[in-house]
């Protein structure tokens, strides 16, 4: 486990661990998640969903619903006033389809009842009639497949030219992977609850990663002017980029708005399954060459991501896709397409790590080949080609900012192997756990390296920017900003930057909503720390500059002389020495920042330019045991250095790097949403399996690189994202190591191992064609 | 009785005793687990609704003392049972118990959805082994998924609040 050092600094300001201020009400079962809202004379919504992945709607009885007791409302299409339809980056998404039907879990109708039971026994009763159509669920053969949308099945193809076309090194390895259909699977199911206002308007209470981004949406399809639409942010159960697409935010309201009543929808499990967006799935095909150093010449490589039947933010992970496949490293010609394409498969897009993930296991994997090939240590040959900053992306973009991929690699190779082996261990921590399946004798260690990184903020010239308002009265901060908290522990962090700007030690957050305050942007792509992180401190620093210049002026002492310290406006020369409340002599200060990153640019033709603001870089080494016989795998250890920039919060970053490499576990070894003709067959906890305190590894954190990054507020880089981009690769190469499969698939599944010895041990002829 | 019919669902009535309150509860459809009567009709929310089939742990409670998830039980079935929730682990006042303390301490707690299922998880636990190993606080909590943490504050805490409750047992002289 890691134990960590003691803190560098305590008090409630910056870089110590300082305890996050919902942490009471959460353990205490108080904290209000958005399914624990209720209003008086509420009403239940449920939603009704398509059963097939492709298909015509002839038919729409809504009588048997609309007769049953106690069911106040039932709509469809025909009750949207505004826009019939939203998304992220391009309104594709029907509120309700009406005439087709694109996916599995499409919602149709939606129903509001006295009782949720009622509610979804009046959707069940509702009778669609269908005209079943041959859905489009293999992406390659969507490219050539009658559109399953208007706007076609090619969402954007992005390519990458860099260098010499024709430069070739005298090592070539090939290979094509493939990644599975990852789900976020947060706990706290999608949910809400909407209040009719007296103006004709609606206040939504909601868990969402971008509260402003959600009022757009929502108002553009209820028709409704943009403040008539209040989001409140409502406690979150977990996002991972899950709830960055709205969910059913405008059937909610909707629903408010005809019956005059609150209305509260929180999905089931296999709801939530259906009903948000995914990882997208991958297939790669990748071709590198390098010289007999083992020095990168070329990196080619053609990706097809899976964006199932609606927009999303498809677009942006598969540029992010095509920007980051060639690794974390110094590749002087470079051939990338990356496809993203529209199925009947369900609609994905943002997930932690946001298509670095899918070509990281790629990437990756060629390394390792590369390395095998040329004998080559597969560390050192990572250290050969490292990027380091002044070093050109493949997007022609240099790195201006803090790249230690050396050092994160060195450190994190150094770690020591763990302590055991299968001879010695308990029986619960072999592979198999508490089925106690594994033969000892049949269970072999394997190690396995890799290096990912990934863009911080949002890229291609988008204006990415957050809003902060503070405000000092009577010796108390209060932050104003509608930057979402979803678990990460942002609200820690604006008490701690005020208090550091200020040194007052009471800081007030007051509630995240669209009213009141302008965009934080999203809580996604790592940006929160560096950009609410960025507007609190800005704002913060206003209001200390107008205290000290109000002390100042009242006192006859020159500004610069005076400094505010632990709470205290102090010119030592001048005598001064007051606390914040006698400084501010009953004024109140209050300033609104909005903070911006530099600016970015879309790329060109040739998939050149400077799209990124800043880079996360981290690696992962893995030690796994495997039973040869069965197929399974126990994740042992995962070691890990990360580039952090500056560390704001020890405690926080350590929580940060655990969870993320467990997702990244999950995609490695057992988490799959699996595909039958558009069906998704794994739709709950049951059968979509997380990773559970059996599963997970130790995790031991070698290095936090601390190279505090230019621009970045206190130097600090968001470090969500990194621990679950390389992770995976990792572990699976770990498993390679230890079973001698190429395994070019994940996650990896029982099967794929198990069967593939067993076949490589029989004898010719009794294997199986 | 809860069949459907034309006028709807047959509706029940029966008492619930939960944190040694008791609670009448009327009008409640059969189908109704006691996670949905805990929540939405005797408004105790501390228990979490994320799976609904058993999975999770994140309603967890126990019955009659013994750990169960509240989602997989019928309400009805609960009846004039021992009811124990987080609220009635929780002290008065805003205070903490000594896991919740840890919980916080540790960094156990990121979103927070898992997080009180996991306090009566634990709880469960170390009132029936003061001082688990390791393997055996994972095996305990195997049942209470948690997507933010990846465990290993929350293995901090248990193991955290297992010393700080030793350290008090040899301060007053309880046997080890």
């Amino acid at each position: 486990m890691t134990t960590l050092e003691s803190p560098p600094r305590t008090g409630n300001g910056l870089f110590s661990s300082v305890r996050r201020p919902d942490g009471v009400p959460k353990v205490r079962g108080e904290f209000a998640f958005s399914s624990d809202l209720e209003a008086e004379g509420m009403l239940w919504g449920h939603l009704l969903r398509s059963p097939h992945p492709s298909a015509a709607i002839i038919g729409l009885d809504l009588a048997p619903a609309l007769q049953m007791p106690g069911v106040r409302a039932v709509i469809t299409d025909e009750h949207v006033p505004g826009s019939k339809t939203y998304g992220l980056d391009e309104p594709d998404q029907p509120v309700f389809a009406s005439d087709v039907v694109r996916y599995v879990g499409e919602p149709i109708a939606a129903v509001a009842a006295d009782h949720p039971e009622t509610a979804r026994r009046a959707a069940a009763a509702i009778v669609v009639t269908y005209d079943v159509r041959e859905p489009v669920v293999d992406p390659e053969a969507a490219l050539t497949a009658d559109p399953v949308h208007p706007l076609g099945n090619v969402l954007l193809r992005q390519r990458i030219l860099r260098g010499d076309p024709q430069a070739v090194g005298p090592v070539v390895v090939e290979g094509s992977y493939e990644m599975g259909t990852q789900d976020q699977a947060f706990m706290g199911p999608e949910s809400g609850l909407a209040v009719p206002g007296p103006d004709g308007g609606v206040d939504l209470y909601v868990a969402t990663q971008w509260v402003h981004v959600d009022q757009i949406q929502i108002s553009a399809c209820l028709a409704l002017p943009a403040d008539q639409v209040r989001i409140h942010l409502a406690g979150v159960g977990g996002a991972f980029g899950a709830r960055e697409d709205l969910s059913m935010q405008v059937q909610l309201c909707l629903l408010a708005l005809r019956t005059g009543r609150p209305v509260k929808i929180v999905y089931t499990r296999d709801e939530s399954f259906l009903g948000h967006v995914h990882r997208h799935p991958a297939r790669m095909w990748y071709r590198h060459s390098a010289d007999l150093d083992g020095r990168l010449v070329k990196v080619e490589s053609r990706l097809i991501l899976d964006g199932g039947a609606y927009l999303s933010s498809s677009t942006a992970v598969v540029s992010n896709a095509a920007c980051f496949a060639a690794g974390p490293y110094r590749v002087p010609n470079a051939d990338v397409e990356a496809t993203a394409v529209r199925t009947n498969n369900p609609p994905c897009g943002a997930m932690r790590g946001f298509g670095a993930v899918q070509v990281c296991f790629g990437y990756e994997a060629q390394m390792d080949k590369l390395a095998a090939v040329l004998g080559i240590d597969p560390v050192d040959l990572r250290l050969r080609n490292a990027l380091s900053t002044g070093d050109d992306l493949i997007t022609g973009q240099r790195i201006t900012g803090a790249a230690p991929v050396a050092e994160v690699i060195t450190t994190c190779a150094a770690a020591p192997l763990p302590a055991g082996d299968p001879e010695s261990e308990p029986e619960l921590a072999l592979p198999g756990g508490a089925s106690r399946a594994a033969e000892r004798r049949r269970v072999r260690r394997g190690v396995g390296f890799a290096v990912g990184f990934k863009n911080l903020m949002y890229s291609g010239g988008f204006d990415d920017f957050s809003t902060a308002r503070c405000r000092l009265e009577d010796g108390t901060v209060t932050i104003t900003s509608a930057a979402v908290e979803v678990g990460q522990g942002l609200v820690t962090l604006m008490g701690q930057i005020a208090r550091e700007v200020l040194g007052v030690e009471e800081v007030v957050l007051a509630e995240a909503a669209t009213a009141g305050i302008g965009s934080a942007g999203s809580t996604s792509a790592s940006r929160q720390t560096w950009m609410t992180g960025g507007a609190v401190e800005a704002s913060c620093r206003a209001v200390r500059a107008r205290l000290l210049a109000a002390v100042g002026g009242r006192l006859g002492v020159d500004v610069a002389a005076l400094a505010l310290r632990s709470g205290r406006v102090v010119a030592a020369e001048a005598g001064v020495d007051l606390d914040v409340v006698e400084a501010a002599a009953g004024e109140i200060f209050e300033e609104t920042v909005t903070f911006r990153h530099v600016p970015t640019e879309q790329l060109d033709e040739k998939g050149q330019g400077n799209a990124h603001v800043s880079f996360a870089f981290a690696a992962h080494r893995a030690v796994v045991e495997v039973d040869l016989d069965l197929g399974l795998v126990k994740v042992v250890e995962v070691a890990t250095s990360q580039d952090v920039g500056r560390v704001l919060n020890p405690l926080q970053v350590v929580g940060q790097i655990e969870g993320g490499i467990s997702q990244g576990v999950g995609l490695a070894v057992m988490e799959e949403l699996v595909m039958d003709h558009g069906r998704v067959c794994n739709a709950s906890f049951t059968d979509y399996i997380i990773p559970t305190a059996l599963d997970m590894p130790e995790v031991a954190v070698q290095a936090l690189v601390e190279i505090p990054e230019p621009g970045a507020p206190f130097g600090a880089k968001g470090v969500g994202e990194p621990p679950s981009i390389s992770s995976t690769a990792a572990v699976v190469a770990a498993i390679r190591d230890a079973t001698g499969l190429e395994l070019c698939r994940a996650p990896v599944r029982p099967q794929d191992i198990a069967l593939r010895l067993a076949m490589a041990r029989a004898p010719e002829e009794t294997r199986m064609p | 009785m809860g069949e459907l019919s034309d006028d709807g669902p047959a509706l029940l009535s029966y008492g619930l005793r939960v944190n040694g309150r008791r609670y009448e509860v009327s009008g409640a459809e059969l189908c109704e687990s006691l996670l949905y009567a805990l929540r939405e009709r005797l408004g105790l929310r501390g228990p979490k609704n994320a799976c609904l089939e058993g999975e999770c742990g994140s309603c967890s409670v126990l019955i009659d003392g013994v750990l169960e998830c509240a989602c997989t039980v019928l309400a009805a079935a609960a009846a004039d049972r021992d009811v124990v929730t987080i609220e009635g682990l929780t002290p008065a006042d805003g205070e903490l118990s000594d896991i919740q303390e840890a919980f916080v301490a540790e960094g156990a707690v990121q979103c927070g959805f898992c997080t009180p299922g996991l306090v009566v998880s634990v709880h469960d636990l170390l009132s029936r082994n003061p001082a688990p190993t390791d393997l055996e606080v994972r095996e305990a909590i195997s049942g209470n998924l948690c997507r933010c943490t990846g465990y290993g504050r929350i293995l901090a805490a248990v193991h955290a609040a297992a010393a700080s409750r030793g350290a008090a047992g040899r301060a007053a002289g309880a046997p080890l």
